[in-house]
């Protein structure tokens, strides 16, 4: 018999390919995919649903509104968007990098059995719960911020206006850094995988060409990487954007809007997890739930633009390598 | 072997199902606070009754108001009293109305971390209000200095901290301002939760003491409990009658025998800045929300008797677990008002 399309075009009757099996095993994987977008689906709809009040009294005010006042009902977006945003950029800021570079050692430079220890502390890391994070950050990392960290900053950069006002020690900068140390263990994990995959032969001839063993890292096999890479780096900012416990001990729980980072902030997740037990009143847990709704929406945008960013880099960096 | 390993568990489930029809369950939720004294009050009750079992799940007070509202617990606990718009809600719902039935006693006490000063400081109305609004910034000001004359306060600026989660403590807190302060009253008012003017948010009350204890010149309010339990100084604050009262469970029960003698019959009263020399006045009851009407005779029984038990013999768990004991004028006339649950 002559080959076709695929086991669904194949030229065997409908009961031959059910008894044998292909049919059942393409319904059974079909529906196991279906179910995950259909889950995405029903939980943009719950929340849409469940979040008519406020989206009716307020419309698109709701996410340029600054006050958050559950006693007379008036509530805003813009301040847990903000505190969202800042802290998943503090975080990135210093994760790429961090996680970058730990990355190429672990995959290039490092031998293997110092890669494969480091990168068993490294699973362990990531495997840790969030609320051991806050508790470091708490006993750790606010009182050296408050007493080391945010003065040297202020004395050094004092000029900037990231860098003003009283140091507090809990506050934007605080939570991007813990946040950095939750995330960095994805970036590396992941972008160690996908450098490792990198064929040897990028490699080789990148050497032959004359180049050093970093000049051959750094040209060409980080930018052959260079999807996974992001990918993992999207990946961890979506884990930045909707953690919730480490965020909420070290973040200060003010709805404040600052551009200094010493400034104590707020974020979607910490607030609904602060706020929606003691939620009474049925327009104060729908705005709890439109703010969910949000922070749902501020994830797809990202996502989005990730995917945007990829494909644009992918077609240079295919372009390039046509050259 | 294996024959007989089944039939045994299926001889275990059949039996445990049997046992399980004679016990009754009656499921409640609610208030966090009072979720100690609930826990040690519901165990012992089960052991002298076995065949009832309380199971009460500390979801907030939010969250009792809600599922009581709901039907899906038989009863629910809550810090704060359900307002005139939660009970309507609950009367259109079930066609009958919900009673307030008060437990415990609670208070909301300022604790302060001031570099330099160990002595207990004595707070006015005003000066607490002028902090939590932002309008008193530093410590030496005179609204704090002339009731603390003799200690060293410094130049420093005061670093506020509240709640961040929405709790019974802030409400009683919010609740006592909006009485001292009208300023405070029409700009944030009383809630769980509230849009405060100043401030750093902690969660729960070890956030809170985790907050204070961590910024120099901070001051916060906690749970008088909380404070005890983990020997946090705290302030003296003034009450109505002038007295600066540290808070302790026995000015916690004198301001509920001062309101009780204009206690309404539903109990919804708030005992914050309640008159009386003794009374400390940032102190709260919380509650019961029982329904009005139970169909099923064996739990309207079993309710009501627990109440009767919990005004009269519960009574004496409390203060191991440092909770205020009901005053005698109201746990007489939470007595006559078990009758009207129907």
């Amino acid at each position: 018999m002559t080959p076709s399309a695929g086991p669904i075009a194949s030229s065997r009757s409908f009961l031959s390919r059910l008894r044998h099996g292909d049919e059942i095993a393409h319904l059974i994987t079909f529906l196991f995919a279906a179910s995950v977008v259909l889950v995405t689906v029903l939980l943009v709809f719950v929340l849409w649903q469940q979040s008519l009040l406020p989206r009716h009294k307020f419309g698109f005010d709701f996410f340029f509104t600054r006050v958050w006042d559950p006693v007379s009902e008036e509530f805003g977006a813009l301040p847990f968007i903000y505190g969202t945003i800042v802290t998943t950029a503090v975080a990135l800021l210093i994760s790429v990098p961090l996680g970058l570079g730990a990355a190429i050692f672990l995959a290039e430079l490092a031998p293997q059995k110092i890669s494969d220890t480091l990168q068993f502390f490294i699973d362990l890391l990531a495997a840790v719960p969030s609320v051991i994070y806050g508790l470091l950050g708490i006993f750790v990392v606010v009182p050296v911020m408050r007493t080391v960290i945010e003065p040297a900053l202020k004395n050094a950069l004092g000029f900037l206006p990231f860098f003003q006002g009283p140091a507090y020690g809990i506050g934007f900068l605080t939570a991007g850094i813990v946040l950095a140390i939750m995330i960095v263990p994805y970036i590396i994990s992941v972008s160690r995988e996908i450098l490792l995959a990198v064929p040897r032969e990028q490699r080789e001839a990148a050497l032959a060409l004359g180049a050093t063993r970093w000049e051959s890292t750094w040209k060409v096999v980080v930018p052959f990487a260079r999807t996974g890479i992001m990918g993992s780096i999207f990946l961890a900012m979506a884990r930045a954007l909707g953690e919730t416990m480490a965020v909420a001990m070290v973040i200060g729980n003010t709805p404040a809007i600052s551009a200094s980072l010493f400034s104590p902030g707020y974020s979607i997740a910490a607030v609904i997890a602060n706020e929606f037990t003691e939620a009474t009143g049925d327009l104060y847990l729908q705005a709890l739930v439109e703010l969910g709704l949000v922070l749902f929406l501020l994830t797809f945008l990202l996502n989005g633009i990730a995917r945007l960013l990829i494909v644009a880099t992918t077609q240079k960096g295919s372009k390039t390598a046509q050259v | 072997m294996k024959r007989f390993a089944l039939i045994a568990l299926f001889a275990l489930a059949l039996g445990s199902f049997v046992w399980a029809q004679g016990t009754l369950s009656i499921n409640a939720a609610g208030a966090t606070f009072p979720f100690p004294i609930y826990s040690k009050w519901f165990d012992v009750y089960h052991k002298a009754h076995s065949n009832i079992a309380i199971n009460y799940q500390s979801i907030g007070s939010g969250g009792g108001i809600k599922q009581v509202t709901e039907g899906t617990v038989d009863f629910g606990a809550s810090d704060g009293p359900m307002n005139d718009d939660q009970i309507k809600a609950f009367t259109q719902k079930h066609g009958f109305g919900i009673l307030h039935f008060p437990t415990v006693l609670g208070a909301a006490v300022p604790a302060y971390n001031i570099p330099g000063v160990t002595a207990t400081l004595n707070f006015t109305p005003a000066a607490l209000a002028g902090i939590y609004l932002g309008k008193i910034t530093k410590w030496n000001d005179p609204a704090i200095a002339n009731e603390n004359k003799g200690v060293n306060l410094p130049a420093n600026d005061i670093i506020v901290v509240h709640r961040a989660d929405g709790s019974g403590t802030t409400y009683c807190w919010t609740d006592y301002l909006s009485k001292v302060s009208e300023e405070w009253k029409s700009k944030v008012g009383t809630g769980t939760s509230v849009n405060w003017p100043v401030g750093l948010g902690g969660k729960g009350n070890e956030g809170v003491m985790g907050v204070i204890k961590g910024q120099p010149n901070a001051v916060g309010y906690v749970e008088l409990i909380y404070a005890i339990q983990t020997n946090t100084p705290y302030g003296n604050v003034q009450n109505s009658s002038g007295v600066f009262v540290k808070a302790s469970l026995a000015g916690v029960s004198a301001a509920a025998a001062g309101a009780a003698k204009n206690m309404p019959d539903d109990f919804r009263v708030s005992i914050t800045n309640a008159p009386g020399k003794d009374v400390y006045p940032i102190s709260t009851f919380t509650w019961l929300l029982i329904p009005e009407k139970i169909s099923d005779p064996a739990k309207r029984a079993a309710i009501t008797g627990f109440l009767k038990w919990m005004i009269t013999d519960g009574q004496q768990y409390c203060e191991a677990l440092a909770y205020a004991k009901l005053p005698k004028e109201v746990a007489a006339k939470e007595l006559k008002a078990i009758s009207k649950v129907q």
